[in-house]
């Protein structure tokens, strides 16, 4: 266990100076995500394009994983579809939780600076509440789509 | 034992023959692990203490020896499991100074203590405008039972304010409490910030008041000699594990003329003395609010625990641990960007801190990989982490078991946890 896995010097540089930080007003989507266990909360904004997420910003406070994987995100996301978002949560996932993960490492850039938190355990919800909460907002903009006659 | 040493610094106490703290150590047989290669520094004593070898051996012995249920067999193993049980019971009447062991209830730990005060006391006489008053230093298990039973009666839960040195507000106090206050339930120590509150002070007003009080003794008890009767409260709630014993047992105390008046919270077997299907006699106390087959290697371990703290002796352990609570308090506080939360000039050795930019769960996840165990969160306490415009703290609580170099460990794994993420 080697803590130089878990704070990598692109989780430390994004927890530092995290990326698209601060309200997006208006957005089309926001939710918020809270981790009662240690306390993180934060609160994911997004402007969609059609089916692309044209830009992604967040707020909130957190530890460093937390914030660092948020920052992360909003850099990730920007100009993909739904279905490449859901395919990259799935990578990010597989990353998180899985030992042995079958993950193109090149495909996920610097979300694979996320790896080291599989060997701790207790901070895997840490890095994976950005990712629900997007996944929370994305839903909340399909609600207030009006509903289609057809 | 020797006369009570009062070491003013590391190398005194070290030097000090009257307190071989190695010996003590070498009774607690989890302590000399290493953890990711390094030794363990167990400083998470307010979430739960350690055992000594003498507990485990108590719980050991029993069930090799004497097991069997108790109250029931006239057979030699359940009286000797009966004897130990009930034995227990007057250990722990002798510790706290209960006047009868009929005011002795065996609960689940803390938590259970309150509900049941909550429930078989509380509830019955509770009518809508009616008051409980708590302070805003307590844990969740000594609000959420009151929140339940205001909404089940309609009566309200009104909370005295903490300064922002994590004190509680006596002048808010006297204000608050009236004719509609029907009990006030307080921390005897917090949890969260290791303030010792002055109970007496407020006891005395209750009384005028008429108001009954019950503590929350869960900090208190494994740190400082309490006396129950001389602190004249109707109630007192403990848990075993926190003081060297077993989890899922713990305390009630209540006053017995109390005690005969409320109903039983639980029924089942060992709690009456006749049942029909018609009409059901209770049992007499304390037996009536102990439903069940009880958790008798808790009891038996909880009373070795208390030997054990009898032979070092409580006011040995309240001098040592308020040394290494002096040593804890000076060294962090000259830590760089470290704000202790929590400063009441009374307080049982427990460190509450933020550091500043960064938060508590990573200076947890940092410390483990150095050895150093510490909580990080809201310690069950959320309500005070509001009050001081935090998410969480990280906090270091000291047992006598615990050492100057320990702290010393903790400082440097702190200042290793900066340059990680510096």
């Amino acid at each position: 266990m080697d803590l130089k896995d878990l704070y990598r010097d692109v989780i430390v540089d994004h927890n530092r100076h995290p990326r698209n930080f601060g309200a997006l007003q208006p957005a089309d989507a926001k939710a918020d995500g809270h981790n009662p266990l240690c306390g993180d909360r934060l609160t994911l904004y997004v402007n969609l394009d059609g089916d692309k997420i044209a830009q992604a910003k967040f707020d909130g406070a957190g530890c460093a994983i937390s914030v660092a994987s948020a920052s992360l995100l909003t850099e990730a996301v920007k100009g993909k579809s739904r279905e490449e978002v859901q395919n990259l949560f799935e990578q990010v996932h597989a990353l998180l939780t899985q030992q042995d993960a079958q993950v193109d490492v090149g495909k996920l850039g610097k979300l694979a600076a996320l790896s080291g938190v599989r060997e701790f355990p207790a901070r895997v919800k840490c890095a994976s509440l950005c990712w629900h909460t997007l996944n929370a907002a994305l839903d909340h903009a399909d609600a207030n789509k009006p509903v289609s006659t057809e | 034992m020797s006369a009570q040493p009062k070491p003013v610094s590391a190398d005194r106490a070290l030097a000090d023959r009257t307190w071989n703290v190695a010996a003590i150590r070498r009774d607690f047989p989890i302590l000399s692990q290493s953890i990711h290669g390094k030794p363990l520094v167990y400083l998470d004593n307010a979430a739960s203490s350690q055992r000594p070898q003498s507990v485990i051996d108590a719980i050991s012995h029993y069930y090799e020896r004497d097991h069997a249920n108790v109250h029931r067999g006239v057979h030699t193993l359940s009286q000797r499991a009966t004897d130990a049980y009930e034995g227990a019971r007057e250990t722990i009447r002798r510790f706290i100074n209960a006047k009868d062991v009929k005011e002795v209830i065996y609960t689940r730990g803390t938590t259970e203590g309150v509900n049941l005060v909550a429930q078989s006391f509380a509830r019955p006489q509770l009518r809508p405008g009616d008051e409980i008053l708590i302070s805003g230093l307590e844990h969740h298990a000594n609000i959420v039972p009151w929140q339940l039973v205001c909404e089940q009666t309609g009566a309200t839960l009104k909370v005295i304010p903490i300064s922002t040195t994590g004190e509680v507000d006596f002048d808010a106090f006297e204000k608050l409490i009236g004719p509609r206050t029907k009990l006030l339930a307080l921390a005897h120590v917090s949890n969260a910030l290791g303030t010792v509150v002055p109970v007496e002070k407020f006891i005395a007003v209750a009384r005028k008041h008429g108001v009954p009080v019950l503590l929350d003794g869960a900090q208190a008890v494994p740190h400082m000699k309490v006396d129950v009767q001389a602190l004249d409260c109707d109630f007192y709630c403990f848990s075993g594990h926190k003081m060297l014993g077993p989890t899922g047992i713990g305390v009630l105390y209540g006053k017995q003329k109390l005690l005969e008046k409320m109903p039983p919270w639980q029924g089942g077997g060992d709690m009456i003395l006749t049942v029909t299907f018609e009409k059901t006699t209770y049992n007499q106390l304390p037996w009536k609010f102990e439903a069940g087959t009880p958790h008798i290697s808790g009891a038996i371990g909880l009373a070795a625990a208390i030997d054990y703290l009898e032979r070092i002796g409580l006011d040995r352990i309240a001098s040592v641990e308020h040394e290494l609570l002096d040593y804890a308090t000076a060294k962090l506080s000259a830590l760089p960007g470290l704000r202790i939360i929590g400063t009441a000039p009374e307080k049982a050795a427990v460190v509450s801190f933020v550091l500043e930019g960064i938060h508590p769960h990573d200076i947890g996840t940092i410390l483990d990989t150095e050895g150093v165990a510490i909580r990080t969160g809201h310690h069950c306490a959320m309500p005070i982490m509001d009050f001081f415009r935090i998410p969480a703290t990280a906090r270091a609580s000291m047992s006598f078991y615990n050492t100057f170099e320990e702290i010393d460990r903790l400082v440097a794994a702190l200042e290793h946890t900066r340059q990680v993420l510096g």
